[in-house]
């Protein structure tokens, strides 16, 4: 039987998360957090091979100890086991040290075949977790898988490769990044996410990875890039001109407008 | 001699051509070897790309390495990244950048784990502080802020948006280096069974693009906004709705989860604004917004603001300027 293992994250529901002037971020509706909405085109595609072929897929967070929520959700979402590494020396972590914890509970959970990972998340924005797992793991990796064409002995998925669209074919383990586009997640039934509250979620600490990790390599301390600081993205020098008027008076204004900067030379003169 | 402190880009290629991105790349890079009094190197990997070396020299290379072989036209991150990684190891760079394209973005972040260091996704800025560390400029929360960042270790590895560098001057007489390096090859343990072109058009590279939102009411639409960036010479973008509804390829989709696009002029007509769309086309030049609602977020960012039905104006455009430009 295939063994899948899904790194999921929480995150805030970002369209609640207002910035003021000094970039600092307040949330106006806390509702807790959620899944991280790339990760369930993770879950989604490892549970759809499960209910093909039979598979185990084991979903993976690190974060801190409301994050068992969000992998009780995966439990009603069809993964099979849950794990949340959670301790105060995770916190601070940049993307490598973030990778180098996921890889060591990786080689601490033993022998796997597949690992799914979204594209990226909806705060952290970097899309690097998967590829650096892969390495810290030496394995290959493929990104922006947006299709499943195969599984069996081997896989053969599409991965949109900029201007390209590349089938590949390859064996295991490897680890997959998915895009948006690979499928829809399905929403759990109301029994399934009932019954998925009682699941009991495995937690680790740092003590329990330290057969196959380096603790200074975690937090803080085992991060190297430093976030300066946060600022809202200036929309100064925008013109923000209202062009009022008939559509043709409209027009004409903004025509000459763009003709006097400059901007119409380009302009149809292919 | 250990050459400390270089600055290394590495070029972007696609069937054996360097990619305009990399001209961006080098003329940013320039700027920082100047400032550290380093010279500014470059990787080059290809399956017949020795000819394309001299022209990354006019764009301000002092040192070209290529990296040759038949394996290496296509991308494959294993065997890009060995050879990448025996080179840096080597040359002890203090800084790499690398577009932040699909294959850049898969690369980097293996890279930086090779060689025991941070990497930075996606920046759009780049700047030295006077303690000389580089300060890497990205947005996060899908494009709601902007970080700043510095990395402790070297090299400092950074993945950089297209459009948001500018290239120097291409110029015949400037001198520099070109050492072919044996490249190292391994079996790749994926294997390509196929490739296909994922659309003809390049909207992350256009210059104008007119994009539809919500507020198109029928797919065949397209085409009034088909004729304004025919007109303009540009090309047609979309929100992500109409491109989940199937009225149009994912290859024309601006925003966050589709494509970051930075032209000359952006019209946005019928969409609204949510921050995922904002996110992709926000460092757009103009930005000239049509729609009926007046309280859309678009027009919180937009040059020139049109509140008024696309049906109506688009077409009045259109006229416009084919009278000005006939």
């Amino acid at each position: 039987m295939l063994k899948i293992i899904v790194f999921v994250k929480q995150v805030v529901d970002i369209s609640q998360l207002k910035f003021d002037a000094d970039g600092v971020g307040t949330l106006e509706n806390a509702t807790g957090g959620e899944i991280n909405p790339f990760d369930l085109n993770a879950l989604e595609l490892a549970v759809q091979i499960k209910d093909k072929l039979g598979a185990s897929v084991t979903t993976v967070s690190m974060g801190e100890a409301g994050a068992e929520a969000i992998l009780k959700d995966t439990i009603a979402r069809g993964a099979t086991d849950t794990l949340l590494l959670e301790d105060a020396a995770f916190k601070g972590s940049d993307t490598i040290a973030t990778a180098y914890i996921l890889a060591s509970a990786v080689k601490k959970l033993g022998e796997f075949d597949l690992i799914i990972c979204g594209e990226k998340t909806v705060d952290g924005d970097t899309g690097q977790i998967g590829a650096e797992i892969a390495e810290y793991l030496n394995i290959p990796h493929i990104g922006y898988v947006s299709s499943l064409e195969d599984i069996g002995e081997k896989l053969v998925v599409v991965s949109d490769m900029d201007s390209d669209q590349h089938t590949i074919e390859c064996g295991f383990p490897v680890l997959l990044t998915v895009t948006k586009n690979i499928n829809t997640p399905r929403l759990p039934s109301l029994r399934d996410k009932l019954n998925s509250r009682k699941a009991k979620v495995e937690v680790w600490h740092a003590d329990n990875l330290s057969s196959v990790a380096d603790k200074n390599l975690f937090g803080e301390q085992g991060s190297v890039i430093k976030v300066e600081k946060i600022l809202l993205p200036s929309e100064g020098g925008r013109k923000g001109k209202d062009l009022q008027g008939s559509p043709e008076e409209i027009v004409k204004e903004l025509v000459d407008d763009l003709e006097r900067d400059g901007l119409l030379r380009g302009i149809g003169a292919k | 001699m250990t050459e400390q402190n270089d600055v290394i880009v590495v070029a972007e290629q696609h069937e054996d051509k360097i990619q305009s991105v990399t001209y961006e790349l080098l003329g940013k890079g320039k700027e920082i070897a100047e400032k550290t009094s380093t010279k500014l190197c470059v990787v080059l990997l290809g399956g017949n790309i020795e000819e394309e070396a001299q022209e990354l020299i006019y764009y301000g290379a002092d040192k070209v390495f290529v990296f040759q072989h038949p394996s290496l036209k296509d991308f494959d991150t294993l065997n890009y990244k060995n050879n990448i990684v025996s080179l840096a190891k080597e040359l002890k760079p203090g800084v790499m950048l690398i577009a932040a394209s699909h294959k850049g973005r898969s690369l980097a972040p293996r890279l930086a784990v090779a060689l025991e260091t941070g990497v930075s996704a996606d920046c759009i800025g780049l700047d030295m502080d006077s303690d000389g560390n580089l300060i890497q400029v990205r947005p996060a929360f899908s494009g709601s802020v902007l970080a700043h960042m510095k990395t402790k270790t070297k090299p400092v590895i950074t993945t950089v948006r297209y459009k948001t560098m500018q290239s120097i001057k291409r110029d015949t007489s400037r001198k520099g280096e070109i050492v072919n390096r044996k490249a190292s090859i391994v079996p790749s343990p994926l294997t390509t069974i196929k490739k296909q072109k994922l659309g003809e058009i390049n909207i992350s590279e256009a210059d104008i693009i007119v994009t539809g939102g919500r507020g198109l009411k029928d797919s065949k639409d397209f085409a009034i906004l088909a004729e304004l960036s025919e007109a303009c010479g540009g090309v047609i973008g979309s929100s992500r709705p109409l491109v989940d509804d199937g009225w149009i390829g994912k290859e024309h989709q601006v925003g966050f989860s589709g494509n970051t696009v930075k032209p000359k002029i952006y019209i946005a007509c019928g969409i609204s604004g949510s921050s995922q769309h904002l996110a992709g086309m926000r460092g757009s030049d103009i930005i000239i917004a049509i729609n009926t609602d007046p309280s859309a977020p678009i027009f919180k960012i937009a040059d020139y603001r049109i509140v008024g039905d696309l049906y109506e104006i688009v077409p009045k455009l259109v006229n416009e300027i084919k009278g000005r430009t006939s």
